[in-house]
């Protein structure tokens, strides 16, 4: 059942991803977009991070691809000039991608094997634990540092799009 | 029990959920023109039925009978597949709600008032809250409308803003229950009746107003009905929708206010449980002590869609600048501080 799963929704993944790929109009590259994101979701489920699923669909799918289709929409963005490329592109790119998905392959079977995925090893299997209760036990205890520095680097890019965005003359304030 | 009864107790559950939530949409919407009419002081729906009861009825026969008007100039698989998201993301909420006790279990913990017991189940449904989104906004693209666009892009840029403060206030909530599961939260607040519940006895009423501000901004509803705001935009984002894809955005709007109800519920007023406690004892009965719970559901919901329309009728539209403004520099950081109050009195106690 797990596996019918997964081969379904891995497979609704790639096909997203590569029709993300061969949009012209940037509307329907973001759906494709959002199509992996929930993809991506149902795999996380799959391997028993309920919490990581739905966190993945609410701030990707649900937020930030929100943000991507009204910026579309606003700026109503005329489809992409399709271009075929150079010779040496097809030439490189395809033997250099084909070598990469073969050292990527070879590494993680050398890992792992082929067989299904635990789930980390720093979140312990208690039966009685919820997904969330391990997860934020591991993040505010083992991972407290690396979490609050990441709030502090959010905070510095919020400030950065803020003084970019400011306006630069004193008297021309906005709403009041 | 095996994957095959699992299976068919839960192809059954979900047809009678999904038919018990249809027709209290179409109710809905008639108890909406009756009570603005009674506020308007003419009667409402009348004509059809006993007091007009029969009226949603021939609402949907005359939707479905209506021409169906798809204009030339639309991207067509959006404009198709838009209410399909709308009405879709409307029809799963309601999939994770329990709505009767958990005492009445049938053979191997089935749950028989429930479609699925999710361990993150308030997160399901922000979740879909927020696919739902995509739904308007592409109607309104898809249109090849101004008015149909604008009124998409208000509908976005407001339920994204809304979207945090809704978030954010139900975290006091599950705070306390220490929980994101739906029926251990009501649990939570099941002990003495009205007084457990987390709006009196949980000081959550902060949050519940939060909750009921940003849920009408999420339901574009009145005071925020501003995407659909038919003095500047004709009717906002469904304007080129006619006939049953109309029915569809309709039906999802009345079906996200159920929604929204029901979480209100179970988050603030202690979901099915009885709001006098063990003052009146349990009553002997199977039967009735299956059917009183949901009772008491229904009763909550239906006093919060009350509301709703009550609001609805009594209160004029924000403008655009004063809904952006209430969301982000009151609503917000009111929030913020509800979750820092009230964790401080869970780590004082």
């Amino acid at each position: 059942m797990h596996l019918i799963l997964f081969a379904l929704f891995a497979a609704l993944c790639l096909a997203g991803a590569v029709n993300l790929l061969f949009q012209t109009h940037p509307i329907n590259s973001a759906l494709s977009l959002i199509v992996v994101m929930t993809s991506l979701a149902v795999l996380y489920l799959l391997l028993g991070a309920e919490f990581l699923a739905a966190a993945q669909v609410i701030v990707y799918a649900g937020a930030i691809m929100v943000l991507f289709t009204f910026v579309v929409m606003l700026l109503n963005a005329g489809r992409e000039e399709r271009t075929l490329g150079s010779r040496a592109y097809w030439a490189v790119g395809f033997p250099a991608v084909a070598v990469l998905l073969a050292i990527l392959a070879t590494v993680v079977l050398h890992i792992q094997g082929l067989g299904s995925a635990a789930f980390g090893d720093s979140l312990s299997n208690q039966p009685g634990q919820t997904n969330l209760e391990q997860l934020s036990q591991v993040l505010f205890t083992n991972l407290l540092l690396p979490f609050e520095v990441t709030s502090v680097l959010i905070l510095v890019a919020i400030l950065g799009a803020v003084a970019l965005a400011r306006h630069t003359e004193p008297e021309r304030t906005v709403g009041k | 029990m095996t994957i095959l009864q699992f299976f068919l107790w839960s192809l059954l559950k979900i047809i009678v959920v999904v038919v018990v939530f249809l027709l209290g949409v179409a109710y809905t919407v008639l108890l909406e023109r009756k009570l603005v009419g009674r506020i308007q002081n003419r009667w409402g729906p009348s004509r059809v039925g006993p007091f007009g009861l029969l009226q949603p009825l021939v609402d949907g026969a005359k939707s479905f009978l209506k021409e169906d008007i798809i204009p030339s100039a639309v991207n067509r698989p959006l404009y198709l597949f838009a209410p399909v998201i709308a009405l879709g993301c409307a029809l799963i909420s309601i999939g994770v709600v329990p709505f009767g006790s958990t005492a009445v279990n049938g053979p191997g913990g089935f749950h028989f008032f429930e479609i699925a017991d999710i361990n993150i189940g308030l997160l399901v449904i922000l979740g879909i809250t927020s696919i739902g989104v995509y739904g308007i906004a592409l109607a309104g693209w898809a249109s090849n409308n101004k008015y149909s666009l604008l009124g998409s892009l208000r509908a976005s840029a407001q339920l994204v803003s809304y979207e945090l403060a809704l978030g954010l206030s139900l975290v006091g909530v599950v705070l306390r229950a220490g929980s994101l599961n739906l029926r251990e939260i009501v649990e939570n607040q099941s002990k003495h009746g009205i007084l457990s519940w987390n709006l009196f006895g949980g000081f959550q009423f902060v949050a519940f107003f939060i909750y009921l501000m940003a849920a009408y901004a999420e339901t574009n509803r009145s005071p925020f009905d501003l995407p659909e705001a038919e003095s500047e935009l004709a009717a906002g984002y469904h304007t080129e929708y006619s006939s049953m894809k109309f029915a569809m955005f309709f039906m999802a709007e009345y079906g996200n206010m159920i929604n929204v109800g029901c979480v209100a519920t179970l988050l603030f007023l202690g979901g099915w449980t009885s709001p006098f406690g063990n003052l009146i004892p349990l009553p002997q009965s199977f039967i009735l002590q299956a059917l009183l719970p949901i009772f008491w559901f229904t009763l909550k919901v239906f006093s919060f869609l009350f509301l709703y329309v009550w609001v609805r009728g009594t209160l004029p539209r924000f403008r655009y600048d004063q809904l952006m403004n209430f969301g982000w520099c009151y609503l917000m950081p009111l929030a913020i501080l509800n979750i820092v109050a009230t964790s401080l009195w869970l780590a004082y106690k």
